[in-house]
Order: C-alpha cells, then sequence, then structure tokens
C-alpha cells in the first residue's frame, strides 16, 4: 500500500530535526520526504495537519506475559497495547515461565508475534539456564532462534565467578549482555527504598548499595572479559556515577531508565500506594532529580516503560506482598513528552530516548526518516492531553502509578512496515 | 493519593490506621476521652451502654493475646457484639485473600474492624476497600503502626507526668522492627515533647530515623542522662543472635535497663514497656517490678483507650 502522509511535522531524532513536510510510503518503506517520489500515487492519504511524525517507538523492556502468565495478560493484549502506545518494535525480557532459555520457546514467540501483524517483538534470552544463574544457556542457539541479546531481568546471579564466565562466552559471539545491578544479598526482602519513608511506614528497605555494589561488580567483570555490556533500570545517584565514570574510560557500556523512575520518587508511595511497588525501588527525589540530569546530559542513554502488566489481585494486597510492576507502554510517548516539557528539553533530542537510542542498544538499524528506511512510524499529537484510566488502556495491566494524571500526547497512527496497524 | 486517610472531609477520625497526620486535638480528645472512662473500669458494674448493637470484629492475621483481650474487654464494657477471629490460622491458609475475608465479614453487617497484620500497610488497604459505614482500627500491622499502644503511653505518661510539653522521653532497643516506636515518636512529636531519643546498636536503628525527629543515641548512660520517662522495646527471640546482634547476653549488657543504667535518668522517671517482656534481655526483674516501673498501669489505661477510640470512631 502506497501511504501519503500529508502536511504532518516530521520529526528525526537522530538528525535531531523538527520540520514541516508530507512523507511518502511504498513497498514497506519510506519512498519520499518531504517530495513525493516519481510517479507516485498514494492508495491511502493520511490527514497529519497538527501531528508530529516520528520514527515508531523501540521498548526495551516489555513483559508480554507469555509463555506462562495469560491470566495476567496476553500476546493479543499487550501487542494491542504496544502499537496504541506508538511503539514499533520491544525487546522482552526472559523472565517468562518457562525462562526463554530454549531456542523452542524463542521460536514460538517470534511466531506467534509475528503472526498478529503489530509490533516487532525481539526477545531477550536467558542468560543462565531457568535464570538460576548457575549455568549458562546456549546462546548461540537462542541466537539463531532470533534473541538479540542476554540478560536475566530481575534474578540475580550471586556467583561472580558465573557472570563473569557468562560474559566471557557472550563474548566469544559478540553478545550483548543485559543486567539489571542489584546486589541480592543487600536487596534481600526489601520492598522500598531504604530511606526515610521506608522508616516511617516500616517497609523493609533496599540501600542503595544494593544497586552501587552490583554494578561496580559488573563494571569491573565487564572492563576484564571486554564485554558489551546494557545496564538495566538505574535507579540511584550513586549508580549513575559509576556509570558515567565507566562512560569516561571508553567503557562500551549503555544503560537506560524506567520511565516511572524519571517521575516518581519514594514520597509517592503515599500510604502504602502498591502502584508503587516497583523494581527497582522508587527512590529519594535526590535520585529522581540525578536520574533525569543523567538523561539529560546523555550518560542515560534510553528511557524504557518497563511494561509489566499486574493483575488486581496480585496488587490489592499489603504493599510488600502485592507484585510488584507497573504497565507501561502506552505511557512511554506521554511521560516523555512530560518530562521534555519540565526539563525543557527540545522535542527530537526526547524522542531519540525512546527510538532511535534503544535501536542502537538493540542493535538494529532504522529510527530515520529518510528514503529506503522501514516505514515503522509514530504519527502523534502532541498537545492532545488524555486522562490515565482503566478503561483509556489496552493493556491487560491497569495498574500504574500515573492512574489519575493527565498526560501530554495522543497517538493517532502506528504504521509497522507501512501498514497501518493502530489509529485513533 | 491524597490527604488522610483516616480523617473524614470534616476532618473527624473515621478510622484509625496511624498516629502520623493527625492533628494534636483528636489525640487529646481520645485521651480525655480515655480518662472518663477509667472511672467506668473502676465501677462495680463495669458497663456502659455506648455501642449496644454494634458487631465489632477482631481480625487477627497474626496471633496476639494481650491486644486482642484488652480490645475485646474494651469492646464488651462498651456493650459491643464482639466476634474474634483468629485468621492466622483460619481462611487465610485456605488460600483466601485479605480482601476477600474482609468483604466476607463486611456482609455479615459489621460496623468495626480491630485489624492485626504482620504486613506494613494491611489496615490501610482494608480501611480503603471497606464501606462508608464501617470503621477501622489498627491493632499493629508489620513493622508500621500501633497506634492504640501509643496512645495508651500517651495516656500513661499524662497520668504520671501530667502534661508532655517539659518531658524528655527514651525509647530503647529494637526500633528498626518494632511499630510501637514509630508510633510512639509519632504521638509524642504531635503532642510536644521536646526531647525524644532512640537509644539502640546501629542494626536496630532504622535508616534516617532522625528524620522522624528524634535524638539518636547508642550509649545508655548518654542517652538516659536526666530523662523523664523510659520506654523499653520488645526484642523478639528472632533477632537476638545473627547478622544483627551477635547474642542476647551482649544485647542486655549495654542495652538491657538496670537499676545502674536506670540511675542515670531523672530520680522520677517513669519505667515502661508495650509487653510482653522478655526479663533478663531488654529489662531486668528488679526493674520491671520495681517503684519506677508502670508497666501495669499501662495495661489497665490500655482499656479505656481502646474503649476511647471505639466509642469516638462509632460516634463520628
Amino acid at each position: 500500500m502506497r501511504i501519503h502522509i500529508k502536511g504532518g511535522t516530521l520529526i528525526d531524532p537522530a538528525e535531531g530535526t523538527q520540520v514541516a513536510g508530507d512523507l511518502f510510503i511504498a513497498d514497506e518503506r519510506i519512498a519520499g520526504v518531504r517530495s513525493a517520489p516519481a510517479g507516485f500515487q498514494a492508495d491511502r492519504a493520511i490527514d497529519a495537519a497538527g501531528l508530529m511524525v516520528c520514527p515508531g517507538l523501540v521498548e526495551l523492556s516489555a513483559r508480554l506475559r507469555e509463555p506462562g502468565f495469560e491470566y495476567k495478560a496476553t500476546l493479543e493484549s499487550e501487542m494491542q497495547a504496544a502499537v496504541a502506545g506508538g511503539v514499533t518494535s520491544l525487546a522482552c525480557p526472559p523472565d517468562t515461565d518457562p525462562p526463554l532459555d530454549e531456542p523452542g520457546l524463542v521460536e514460538m514467540l517470534k511466531f506467534r508475534a509475528r503472526s498478529l501483524k503489530q509490533a516487532r517483538v525481539y526477545p531477550l534470552g536467558a542468560l543462565t539456564q531457568g535464570l538460576k544463574g548457575e549455568r549458562l544457556t546456549e546462546m548461540a542457539e537462542l541466537h539463531d532462534a532470533g534473541c538479540i541479546g542476554y540478560g536475566q531481568a530481575d534474578a540475580p546471579i550471586a556467583n561472580s565467578l558465573v557472570l563473569s564466565r557468562a560474559l566471557q562466552y557472550a563474548t566469544t559471539f559478540g553478545f550483548c549482555v543485559w543486567l539489571r545491578p542489584q546486589d541480592p544479598s543487600l536487596a534481600h526482602g526489601g520492598v522500598a527504598h531504604d530511606g526515610q519513608v521506608s522508616t516511617r511506614l516500616g517497609l523493609p528497605g533496599v540501600p542503595v548499595s544494593a544497586e552501587t555494589i552490583a554494578l561496580s561488580t559488573i563494571l569491573i567483570l565487564a572492563q576484564e572479559t571486554s564485554a558489551r555490556i546494557h545496564l538495566c533500570r538505574l535507579s540511584s545517584a550513586a549508580g549513575l556515577e559509576l556509570v558515567r565514570r565507566a562512560k569516561q574510560e571508553g567503557m562500551p557500556v549503555t544503560c537506560d531508565v524506567a520511565v516511572a523512575h524519571v517521575h516518581l520518587s519514594e514520597i509517592d508511595l503515599g500510604f502504602f500506594d502498591s502502584n508503587c511497588n516497583l523494581i527497582p525501588p522508587l527512590r529519594s527525589l535526590r535520585d529522581r532529580d540525578a536520574l533525569r540530569q543523567g538523561l539529560a546530559e546523555g550518560t542515560i542513554d534510553a528511557i524504557c516503560s518497563d511494561h509489566t502488566p499486574v493483575d488486581d489481585d496480585a496488587k490489592q494486597r499489603p504493599f510488600a506482598e502485592a507484585e510488584p510492576g507497573a504497565t507501561g507502554l502506552e505511557l512511554l510517548l506521554p511521560l516523555t513528552l512530560k518530562w521534555a516539557q519540565e526539563a525543557r528539553v527540545p522535542l527530537p533530542v526526547a524522542l531519540r530516548k525512546v527510538t532511535s537510542e534503544p535501536l542502537r542498544i538493540l542493535g538494529l538499524p532504522g529510527g530515520r526518516l529518510r528514503p529506503g528506511e522501514v516505514a515503522d512510524l509514530c504519527l502523534f499529537d502532541a498537545q492532545a492531553r488524555w486522562k490515565v484510566e482503566p478503561a483509556a488502556l489496552f493493556s491487560q495491566g491497569k495498574n500504574t502509578p500515573f492512574l489519575g494524571y493527565e498526560l501530554p500526547g495522543r497517538v493517532r497512527y502506528t504504521l509497522v512496515g507501512g501498514a497501518i496497524v493502530f489509529e485513533r | 493519593m491524597s490527604g488522610n486517610p483516616q480523617l473524614s472531609p470534616e476532618g473527624k477520625l473515621r478510622h484509625l490506621l496511624t498516629i502520623e497526620g493527625l492533628p494534636p486535638e483528636i489525640l487529646v480528645q481520645i485521651l480525655d476521652t480515655a480518662r472518663s472512662f477509667v472511672s467506668v473500669t473502676e465501677r462495680e458494674v463495669k458497663k456502659v451502654p455506648l455501642l449496644r448493637g454494634k458487631a465489632i470484629f477482631n481480625l487477627f492475621f497474626e496471633p496476639s493475646t494481650r491486644t486482642r483481650t484488652t480490645f475485646e474487654i474494651a469492646a464488651k464494657r462498651l456493650s459491643a457484639d464482639v466476634v474474634n477471629l483468629n485468621i492466622a490460622t483460619s481462611s487465610q491458609t485456605k488460600g483466601e485473600t485479605l480482601l476477600d475475608t474482609v468483604a466476607n465479614l463486611s456482609a455479615m453487617h459489621a460496623d468495626m474492624f480491630i485489624v492485626r497484620h504482620s504486613q506494613s500497610g494491611a489496615a490501610h488497604l482494608i480501611a480503603r476497600h471497606v464501606g462508608p459505614h464501617i470503621h477501622v482500627v489498627n491493632a499493629g500491622d508489620g513493622r508500621h503502626a500501633h497506634p492504640t499502644q501509643a496512645l495508651l503511653d500517651m495516656f500513661t505518661i499524662r497520668e504520671y507526668k501530667g502534661g508532655f510539653h517539659q518531658l524528655r522521653v527514651a525509647i530503647i532497643g529494637d526500633v528498626l522492627h518494632s511499630r510501637v516506636a514509630r508510633s510512639e515518636i509519632h504521638a509524642l512529636t504531635t503532642l510536644g515533647v521536646p526531647e525524644v531519643r532512640v537509644i539502640g546498636p546501629r542494626t536496630l536503628l532504622p535508616a534516617h530515623v532522625e528524620q522522624l525527629g528524634v535524638q539518636v543515641h547508642h550509649d545508655m548512660a548518654q542517652g538516659l542522662r536526666d530523662v523523664d520517662v523510659v520506654i523499653m522495646l520488645r526484642l523478639q527471640s528472632e533477632r537476638m543472635d545473627g547478622a544483627l546482634l551477635p547474642s542476647a547476653q551482649e544485647f542486655f549488657k549495654y542495652y538491657g535497663l538496670t537499676p545502674e543504667k536506670l540511675a542515670h535518668a531523672k530520680p522520677d522517671a517513669i519505667v515502661m514497656h508495650p509487653g510482653p517482656m522478655n526479663r533478663g534481655i531488654e529489662i531486668e526483674s528488679s526493674v520491671a517490678d520495681g517503684g519506677q516501673s508502670v508497666i501495669l498501669p499501662q495495661v489497665t489505661f490500655g482499656i479505656a483507650v481502646r474503649m476511647a477510640v471505639m466509642s469516638i470512631l462509632a460516634g463520628n
């Protein structure tokens, strides 16, 4: 299908440009930018007046809950949520049930996702069998089945020798290892930032040192093995400082932050709001402000929604017993725009954190608005505001700390491979 | 979530979940009401008809004898119908969720739930999900709060010391795991006690405890100097050895209350303990049973204070 996107504002985050103009799509790709290719005949025109036209969003952590947790969410519901949020590619962590530690599971997930013809799914394979932190998985086989990286999701590797070996082995094949830094013994039993709020509410704490000690271990082993590392979900100012130094030394590390941590702090726990039970915990205002600074200066490469649908029964429990996590795919764009407005970050620069930068982390091409690129696009109204309510979400997970917020940015069209997969 | 979930829009007490955020007027109202009930409990016929026809459910998800009993006696003296449920041994073990249990009991036309639970925030969760006519009293949730214990301690302090504005109060022992300590700190600072101290080894004090408005001490002689009120905390046996403390013996040697250590406090200082006591671990028997101890009056006042809380809630 040939599509003529008329009268929008074209944003190329990688280039940092924002210009008015039309876009022409043919054969799944961008055929022309601002001027139509010779003889272009559109099958459909999209009136994009007042809309931003940018590359589709790329989510670095979306739990689709398949296989194993279909009662929390299904591939159908979450893929619909993705495109409703303008997300055209997503990486999913390996903590399914069973975990993604065998090629067959990965192939099945890729096949199921492909057949839905919505967003592109890039599974992360388990780094160790059963995510137990003991024995390595068949990473090369998993790669052939479609994995784009290897990680442990939130499962720890307590044994540093295993971690070192895993990094060495992954590096043999040039694979990227995704790790969320958290020392399991220091974090044991903790459900909130170890600080003034956890003290007041009597909740077991996770100290910042749980993050910094794990980060130090990972960075030292990464240096020793020359491994390519992606650090997931930074939460603290002190942790950020360690990453900043590693980057200054020229280490090949990247890192992301969950969008909730860009906006919220321990204060938002209020009186035990279990929607704020997140991994890692929401930390102090100082930490949150440092993360925002890290994003603006570029130490933090990407923002993700850390999409984790949780059913109501699992949330309606005393704080420490509630299942951690929040729905996020449909909030990634609005919350990124909110940050950009508050921090006075230009739109193309802010969108880079959810488009071209995550693609770079994934080692994938695309994310540009130029002829020949695959037409994965998001068209959104940056001025439209909407209220976050359960009924407004396609995701089966309705729990988020942002319930009741009025956020900017409404996705109108999502295109994957030149096909309109969502319109509102 | 905004506002204080235990107050009605008019600022009246709807639930008692924590002392934190309550205005001093409400605390004083409870203490004054309790004063009038002390005389009731001393009469031959110890009953008043204030809660006649009301159904009060004691929901104890965690075992307790003393607190449950005093709530039961208090409710009965107010002529309420009391149902005791030890849920640790019934439906929760069959997999029913906390909120399902509460919904079922609400369907039996409960008027008030007295809740004890091992998880911080359980009483808040229940209060958020009950119907508008049901009141919730937190009888202890995890490490978070035990507001009626704090109130009966305030009552005891006021009975023996006359007021709050000139006092130095020390709270000693395992503050980290103590809901009693958290509620007491809020109550003392709200009622205008100028100096609240906590004393204990660093492993038993929570992060940033000073931000609750207390002075931190690690030495008993220093921490007890010139205090008017000494509040000992219970040290649970599972904390006595391991990574928090090397042994109960060493804890007693440095933080157990003995006559020698108590001598650093003012001569007329009172000694309190929320019970149950570990004699020889946090307190020596000669102090627990000595002339400065008000530990048994605390228990007696506990009934009047709980009567006051229940009658005020039912009247709001």
